[in-house]
């Protein structure tokens, strides 16, 4: 069997460098940053991590039911359609910068846009 | 066999099985997710005993040297005696007042002898505890190899219990207990003497600062570092002329008195006007590789955590300490 995404991706390394990268975009887009006002960064960072090991294909537990559960109150403050964009589009450029091969960000892509509906309500 | 002790309860420990399984199995609750290390939700607290490195490798250098670790990861090798992380320390060292003294208008020093040894990194901070059970939280500015006394800067605060007893009431020679030694906020860099380090803290916020500095200097840190201290008004700042002084003796160390207001100030020129972390960014703009401490009024440490974020310091490179008061928390909690 091949390797698992997540270790052709560079397993838990990868996730670590591409935390930084990630976050930084996230708070720098003014369309979405308002959504992680005044909210603890460490805590946050650890939420990206597990956020990108899940996109990355690497063990998790998330449940739909969590996905929902957490992002409701953000749903109630307005999150839609276009603010998943963003974080997909950020997703996308934080493996580009990292030199992942596009095969391998298309199938990453995939797994968090499997989230949307999730995230967002629906 | 390893045992483990955790809220006054023991428990075996199988053969290759993960602290967080054996707690689990024996019905014990603790958050968990991912159980590979990498979610942190398991992060636990070893009081007593090593937890070993492969649990605590994700972990920031100076949750590790506290005893951090990750119940997912740790195959315990030995006994271990485990607390989770929010969980207060309750040991108490007893301590005598030795004097309390001015800073400014608004803040004194209140130095303290323990009377029995205390091991704690400068900028630390402690909960003291008055003889009836009131107890609140403040940062260390001493440096434990540079004096024997505890030395913690405390601001009156409006109908504050015990910064009005500290302030007006207490003598020298009282007895008070402290806790532990707690928080992330100390100099952390002998390893790596070149970094950059910079400081900013609002009010009484420069004590731990004021401990990180010594301390740095104390250990011959050699690269820049760079303090800004802020407040509204002049009266806002104390420990100006020794500050002053300890950057004309230490060419690494620069020393920034900050200031939001410039109306009725005489001498403009000695003080940077405008917001404390627009005044450090416009000094430092590149923070990669930068070690950032934040202490002090908890709008300030927030703002400026994300901006130094932005700015390049790494989030394990940010050792912040917002200072909530007792109103504080009745708003938030």
């Amino acid at each position: 069997m091949a390797d698992s995404l997540f270790e052709r991706i560079g397993g838990d390394a990868a996730v670590n460098a591409a935390v930084d990268i990630f976050y930084r975009k996230v708070l720098s887009d003014d369309r979405i940053n308002s959504f992680f006002e005044g909210i603890d960064m460490d805590k946050q960072a650890a939420k990206q991590k597990a956020f990108l090991t899940l996109a990355f294909g690497g063990p998790s537990n998330y449940s739909g039911k969590d996905m929902r559960d957490g992002h409701a109150h953000l749903v109630a403050r307005g999150l839609n359609d276009s603010h998943f964009d963003a974080v997909m589009e950020h997703l996308g450029g934080t493996l580009q910068e990292l030199n992942v091969p596009a095969d391998l960000i298309a199938e990453a892509a995939a797994i968090a846009e499997s989230t949307r509906n999730d995230v967002l309500g629906k | 066999m390893s045992q483990l002790v955790f809220q006054g309860e023991s428990f075996l420990v199988n053969e290759q099985e993960t602290v967080l399984e054996c707690l689990l199995r024996h019905g014990v609750t603790i958050p968990n997710s991912c159980r590979s290390g990498i979610c942190q939700s398991c992060l636990m607290r070893a009081t007593s005993g090593s937890p070993g490195t492969s649990s605590q490798k994700a972990l920031k250098s100076a949750w590790c040297e506290q005893g951090y670790f990750l119940a997912c990861s740790c195959v315990p090798d030995g006994d271990l005696e485990l607390a989770m992380p929010d969980e207060v320390d309750v040991s108490q060292f007893s301590a005598t007042i030795v004097s309390i003294s001015n800073l400014n208008e608004q803040i004194v020093r209140v130095l303290l002898r323990c009377d029995e040894p205390f091991e704690y990194r400068a900028g630390q901070f402690v909960n003291l505890c008055r003889e009836d059970g009131l107890q609140r939280s403040y940062s260390l500015a001493s440096v434990a190899t540079l004096s024997d006394e505890l030395e913690l800067h405390v601001k009156k605060v409006d109908a504050g219990k015990m910064s009005g007893w500290l302030h007006d009431e207490v003598k020298a020679g009282e007895k008070v207990s402290i806790s532990a030694p707690h928080g992330e906020c100390y100099y952390a860099s002998a390893e790596n003497n070149e970094q950059g380090l910079m400081l900013l803290g609002t009010g009484s916020g420069l004590a731990p600062l004021w401990g990180v500095v010594q301390d740095a200097l104390h250990n011959q840190h050699q690269g820049p570092i760079l303090l800004f201290h802020g407040g509204s008004k002049p009266q806002d700042l104390y420990l100006v002329d020794e500050l002053t002084a300890l950057a004309e003796k230490n060419t690494n160390l620069r020393y920034f008195p900050c200031l939001l207001e410039s109306d009725d100030v005489v001498d403009i020129e000695k003080f940077h006007f405008g917001s404390i972390e627009e005044t450090a960014l416009n000094e430092q703009a590149d923070l990669a590789a930068w070690s950032v401490f934040l202490c002090g009024n908890p709008a300030m440490v927030n703002t400026a955590k994300r901006r130094v974020y932005l700015a390049g310091a790494s989030l394990e490179n940010i050792h912040s300490d917002p200072f909530i008061t007792q109103a504080d928390k009745s708003i938030l909690f």
